[in-house]
C-alpha cells in the first residue's frame, strides 16, 4: 500500500512516521500541507508535532490547510486517516473526532512509555490487536488533556469509540482515562501517544525481554493492510 | 481606523493550569487578596474607516468557528474601539 504522510510547518514526527510506514512493508509518500495533492494514497497519516507553533489553539491552523480540504474528501471515501498526537489533535479541530484536547492537568510537559488497552480493534489501524490487548508506546505532550461534555461522552462510550484508555496512570487527566478515538466508520482513528516511536528494537520503550526492544507501535501500521485484507 | 476586539477564555469548568500558576506566583509574592487568576486571549482585528454592521457580522462568525473552539472555550465580548 502507498501510505502518505503529511508535513506541516513544526511537524516533528513526519520523518518517524514514514520510516514506521516503511518498515511496516508499506511505500511511504511526503505529502506537503500546502498542496491540494493527497497523491492518491491508501492511507494517510497525520504526525506529531507543532504544527504552525500551535498557535491560536494546537491543531487549529493546521485543520485549516490547504491538503485538510482533500484530506476531508479523502474520509468521505473512507480512506484510511491516523492521527498521532499534533495529528489526533488537527483532526479534532476539524470536527472529525469529537471532544477536545487541553493542558495536561498537572501543568507540565510528559514523557513517558505508556501503557495502553487496545478496546477497538474493528478499525483500519487496529485490526492487528486482540481485543483488550495491553501494549506500551512512548506518549510526549503538552496538551494531552483528552476533554467532552457529558452528552459527547456518552456518545463516545456508548457508540465504542474509544480505541484506546491509558492503563496504569493516567498521565494528563483526560476524562475517562481516554488515549484515542475512531470515527463512527472506524476508518479514522486518533491517538495522543506515539506508535511510531515503537516500530523497531533497539529504539522503542524496555520490554521485560530486553531495553527498547518494544515494537507495539508496528501493528497500527500492519493493521491498515490486514484490514484491507479482511475487509 | 477602528479595531474590533474579541476576547476568548477557557471554559470557566475547565482547569486553566497558565492562570493556576500565575495565581500561585502572586500568592508567593503575598498578594493573597485575589482568590484565582484566568488567563484568555484578546484579538484585534483592524479595519480600515468605520467597523460596519458587516465588519460585525463576520467578526462574530469567525469568534466561533476559527479564533475559538466551543468545545474548550467562550467568547466572552465583542466590541469596537477607535484606533488612534
Amino acid at each position: 500500500m502507498r501510505v502518505g504522510v503529511v508535513t506541516f510547518p513544526g511537524s516533528l514526527d513526519d520523518r518517524d512516521a514514514l520510516r514506521a510506514v516503511r518498515l511496516a512493508g508499506h511505500t511511504p509518500v511526503a505529502l506537503w500541507h500546502k498542496d491540494h495533492d493527497v497523491q492518491g494514497v491508501d492511507a494517510i497519516v497525520l504526525p506529531g508535532g507543532f504544527s504552525y507553533g500551535d498557535y491560536l489553539r494546537c491543531g487549529a491552523i493546521a485543520a485549516r490547510s490547504p491538503i485538510m480540504v482533500d484530506i476531508l474528501d479523502a474520509i468521505e471515501r473512507g480512506t484510511p486517516v491516523l492521527g498521532i498526537c499534533n495529528g489526533f489533535q488537527i483532526l479534532v479541530e476539524a470536527g472529525v473526532l469529537p471532544g477536545g484536547l487541553i493542558h495536561n492537568d498537572h501543568g507540565q510537559f510528559v514523557c513517558r512509555d505508556q501503557e495502553l488497552v487496545v478496546e477497538n480493534t474493528s478499525t483500519a489501524w487496529t485490526a492487528g490487536f486482540h481485543e483488550n490487548q495491553h501494549i506500551t508506546i512512548p506518549l510526549k505532550n503538552g496538551e494531552g488533556g483528552y476533554i467532552a461534555d457529558d452528552e459527547t461522552l456518552k456518545r463516545v462510550e456508548g457508540d465504542g469509540l474509544v480505541v484506546f484508555r491509558y492503563s496504569g496512570i493516567n498521565p494528563n487527566g483526560s476524562l475517562h482515562d481516554i488515549a484515542g478515538l475512531r470515527n463512527d466508520s472506524g476508518r479514522v482513528v486518533g491517538l495522543m501517544p506515539h506508535p511510531e516511536h515503537a516500530v523497531e528494537a533497539g529504539f522503542g520503550p524496555d520490554t521485560a525481554l530486553a531495553m527498547r526492544s518494544g515494537v507495539d507501535g508496528l501493528t497500527m501500521f500492519t493493521s491498515v493492510a490486514l484490514e484491507g485484507v479482511l475487509r | 481606523m477602528s479595531t474590533i476586539i474579541i476576547d476568548v477564555m477557557p471554559k470557566r469548568e475547565l482547569l486553566d493550569p497558565a492562570g493556576k500558576a500565575v495565581h500561585r506566583a502572586l500568592q508567593q509574592d503575598g498578594h493573597v487578596e485575589f482568590g484565582a487568576v484566568r488567563i484568555g486571549k484578546r484579538f484585534e482585528l483592524s479595519v480600515e474607516g468605520e467597523v460596519t454592521e458587516a465588519h460585525l457580522d463576520k467578526a462574530r462568525a469567525l469568534a466561533d468557528d476559527l479564533l475559538s473552539n466551543g468545545v474548550i472555550e467562550d467568547v466572552v465580548a465583542i466590541r469596537v474601539e477607535d484606533t488612534p
